[in-house]
């Protein structure tokens, strides 16, 4: 009997690695949600104003993206992310990270700009705070500033649809 | 017209190694001598057949055929020749491409020097062989085929990942995979003793070499990747317990207790269900390794390897192979067990010791890889398992083996001498209790209970080592003459222990005397470290064939006098926007000086990240030991004459049957 225990140890990693794989593990929960989102003060790429922080987010929903012009999983969102600022309510704030203007502006030129407001977060400190491991990720925050949702990688129709709408839905 | 003859080999491959798995069996089945040596043929075939596809591949990533989507994916026109041939084995399908051309490698090997053996031996561990070999050629071609077309062709590729492109990530790879698919030998081994039943110490010897060369390769691919993790990552550590590194650490262990259970086997007929199910668990290891890396079922550093979608093929394999494995071991393990007399204080009594030891650290480590997932299985949050837990645990499992390995030579087979024992090991053990205490002193002006654990341990295994080539040379009138009697093996034994003892003086080292920090300086300011003086001069562009960097130049100077210059940089590696650091080491063999390039600011400063790395080589000099140790042991010239008798007397036997 003793010689088949190998085989039920066996078969347990195996149920375990089934569990795994239908589970994705950079769904890490962050955790700012719940919480205020973290103070920064960035330069916004167009000048007007000058500066903003996170008391300017205040005062309706928003969309936080982290984005860069160097970064293919931008590219990836950014024609959906163009549709939701023709289509949706929500305003869409885009925080530049560890870019450069000089590839960021024609990076905007040739793709268009979704965003009502662009911060600049060139050396990625606004991005520690918030706990940004790679861009694209994605926050919702309502309109206390509050961070409700993050999404890690390209922003999607169904992430949208079935996670983000229900969560602005039920706070307004 | 390339790329498809390479899949079309593919395909060809998995035909002969289909036939290679299942026409040894029907001769062994039906006692048919010609079915049998069919296996040896099928085997050639097979390499031919993937070493074409193999060739293939890397003949498209050196043309440049961007409209071979795995190339397109990992090269790119401006990438050095060099990294275009190590590219091939840069990503997922190229990967096992290099995986089954390593395999087919080990059973043509296997099919040229295991004609010593007896023919239905040599053709069912073919035939093992033949269907690991079948499963992983499935898995390229259902799942992952490197020749896929493109269309349209992109003009210009999207480059090897630039963490890649550095020579220590060029050699890893295939030294790991040697290991990694060489125990697919010990475990094809171990299937064809429990389908003939026939487990006895002549199949221990046949075993013995291969494993031993398989973990010889192993231990270089752990060694070199310890290195490049610390140079490439620019975080100055050796070891992460990353679920990747563990992923190739355990069946290093298993492999380790392998080797020694195996000498018990051979020698004295013991232990042999326990090595047969060593031999089926360092392979099983090494897959969950495959599977672990391939899967993305766990996040690691190594996360560029990753796909989900492919996970289940390899846990369906995996199930396969080691289900039916440990089935045929539950049914016919029992009938193999012996009953001989086994006393602790004996050789055999250590080195099973030894192997308990050795297989706790395994499965603790297993258990810390795991642990994460396990409890997200149980949904009881999500968590990760870091350094402070394997330390805690995996150091004071170790520690017990280094005191056993300083007997290993001296305590006799059956029975041991206590008198004896203490009689050949005084000085060894004098030497190591003053060493431990005076070295980190002489070494670093202080010490710790680690480093003064380390350098016991460490000194103990060295001179205990040492001790038993240093008897049998001053056993022969003249010490030349005595040093050429000593046996390859001995002396694999020796450099492998006196490697353990190297390593445990790096590892204590650079733990208790290491020290780091980061400043922001600005240029002509220095700052001090383990009493280097660190002046940053300057920092300026440079440009590499792919990339362009920033580079600094920092002036290392101690007592007075400049020992080092020092270029970190930060390179952009613009086809991938990828931006890496590159630190720069000065190496030595008492201590590394590194540092690594932060932030630059606006007024000229720029953050740096330094080190002052005491011993750290010690800890990859300690691997290299083991390597030659494994080296020297299989090739040890008993194993070469042993076969041939073995070979001669069943010859007789069977004429005398005949």
């Amino acid at each position: 009997m003793r010689y088949a225990i190998p085989l039920v140890v066996l078969v347990a990693l195996i149920g375990l690695f089934i569990f795994g794989l239908q589970s994705d593990p950079r769904l890490v929960p962050s955790p700012l949600i719940g919480k205020a989102a973290p103070a920064f003060d960035l330069p916004t790429l167009d000048g007007q104003p000058q500066r903003m922080s996170q008391a300017d987010l205040q005062g309706a929903p928003v969309l936080v993206n982290f984005f860069a012009s160097w970064c293919a999983g931008c590219q990836e969102e950014h024609p959906y992310l163009m549709q939701l600022s023709r289509n949706s309510q929500v305003k869409l704030v885009g925080i530049d990270y560890k870019d450069a203007e000089a590839d960021l502006r024609p990076w905007l030129t040739r793709k268009g700009n979704p965003y009502g407001q662009i911060l600049t977060d060139l050396e990625g400190r606004a991005g520690i705070d918030w706990g940004v491991y790679g861009v694209p990720e994605t926050f919702v925050l309502d309109a206390k500033g509050t961070i409700l949702y993050k999404q890690v990688g390209p922003m999607t129709p169904e992430v949208w649809e079935h996670e983000i709408q229900p969560l602005l839905k039920a706070t307004s | 017209m390339i790329p498809e003859l390479g899949h079309f080999a593919v395909i060809l491959a998995l035909g002969v190694a289909l036939l290679q798995a299942i026409v040894p069996l029907l001769g062994w089945r039906r006692r048919d001598a010609r079915l049998l040596s069919f296996a040896g043929s099928a085997a050639q075939g097979q390499f031919l057949c993937v070493a074409a596809a193999y060739a293939s591949l890397t003949y498209c990533f050196v043309t440049k055929d961007f409209s071979v989507a795995y190339v397109a994916e990992n090269d790119h026109s401006q990438l050095p020749l060099i990294y275009r041939i190590t590219a091939v084995w840069g990503a997922h399908e190229g990967s096992l491409l290099l995986w089954v051309l390593i395999l087919s490698g080990w059973t043509l090997a296997v099919s040229v020097f295991n004609r010593r053996l007896p023919l239905d031996m040599s053709a069912l561990v073919l035939s093992v062989l033949g269907m690991v070999s079948t499963g992983f050629y499935l898995f390229i071609l259902l799942t992952s085929s490197p020749f896929t077309r493109l269309v349209p062709a992109p003009a210009e590729g999207h480059d090897l990942n630039p963490i890649l492109q550095d020579p220590g990530l060029a050699i890893h790879p295939p030294m790991l995979y040697m290991g990694y698919v060489g125990f697919s030998v010990a475990f094809a081994f171990a299937i064809a003793a429990l389908i003939t039943g026939r487990l006895d110490a002549a199949w221990a010897r046949w075993t013995r070499p291969w494993t031993t060369t398989a973990w010889m390769f192993l231990t270089m691919g752990i060694t070199l990747g310890s290195w490049w993790a610390y140079k490439e990552l620019g975080w100055g550590g050796w070891w992460f317990w990353d679920p990747v590194e563990n992923a190739s650490f355990m069946p290093w262990l298993a492999g380790t207790a392998l080797i020694h259970s195996l000498a018990v086997t051979e020698k004295r007929g013991l232990l042999k269900s326990w090595t047969v199910l060593l031999a089926i668990l360092a392979f099983s290891l090494s897959l969950l390794g495959t599977f672990l890396v391939r899967s993305g079922v766990l996040v690691s550093v190594h996360a560029f390897a990753s796909d989900p979608s492919r996970g289940m093929f390899i846990l369906a394999f995996m199930a396969v192979v080691v289900g039916g494995a440990l089935t045929l071991y539950a049914w016919r393990a029992p009938k193999l067990v012996t009953t001989g007399e086994l006393k602790l204080f004996s050789r055999e009594g250590l080195l099973l010791f030894n192997n308990v030891f050795l297989v706790a650290a395994c499965a603790a480590v297993l258990l810390g890889t795991l642990y994460p997932l396990a409890l997200d299985a149980m949904h009881l949050g999500k968590i990760s398992v870091g350094p402070p837990y394997f330390n805690a645990v995996f150091l004071p499992m170790i520690t017990p083996l280094f005191l056993l390995v300083g007997l290993a030579a001296v305590v006799p087979w059956k029975r041991g001498d206590w008198r004896e024992t203490v009689r050949r090991l005084r000085w060894p053990a004098v030497i190591a209790v003053i060493l431990g205490v005076l070295l980190p002193f002489a070494l670093h002006g202080r010490t710790t209970l680690l480093a003064a654990t380390g350098a016991l341990l460490g000194t103990w295994a060295i001179f205990a080592a040492a001790q038993d080539v240093w008897r049998r040379m001053r056993a022969k009138l003249e010490w030349r003459a005595g040093l050429r009697a000593v046996p390859r093996a001995v002396w694999g034994m020796t450099l492998a222990h006196i490697g353990l003892g190297i390593w445990a003086l790096g590892v204590s080292g650079v733990i208790s005397f290491g020290d780091e920090k980061d400043v922001r300086l600005a240029r002509g300011a220095e700052t001090e470290l383990g009493g280097y003086s660190f002046r940053f001069q300057e920092a300026g562009e440079q440009s590499g064939p792919n990339y362009t960097a920033q580079q600094g130049t920092v002036l290392v100077e101690h007592g007075g006098r400049v020992v080092a210059t020092l270029h970190p940089q930060k390179r952009l590696y613009p086809s991938q926007g990828t931006v890496l650091t590159e630190s720069s080491i000065d190496a030595g063999l008492m201590r590394d000086l590194y540092v690594s390039l932060g932030e630059g600011y606006d007024d000229g400063s720029w953050s740096l990240r330094v080190y002052y790395k005491p011993m750290i080589r010690m800890i990859w000099l300690g691997g290299i030991f083991m390597f030659f140790g494994g080296l020297l042991a299989a090739s040890d010239k008993r194993y070469r004459l042993a076969r041939a008798a073995e070979r001669r007397a069943i010859e007789i036997a069977e004429g005398a049957v005949a």
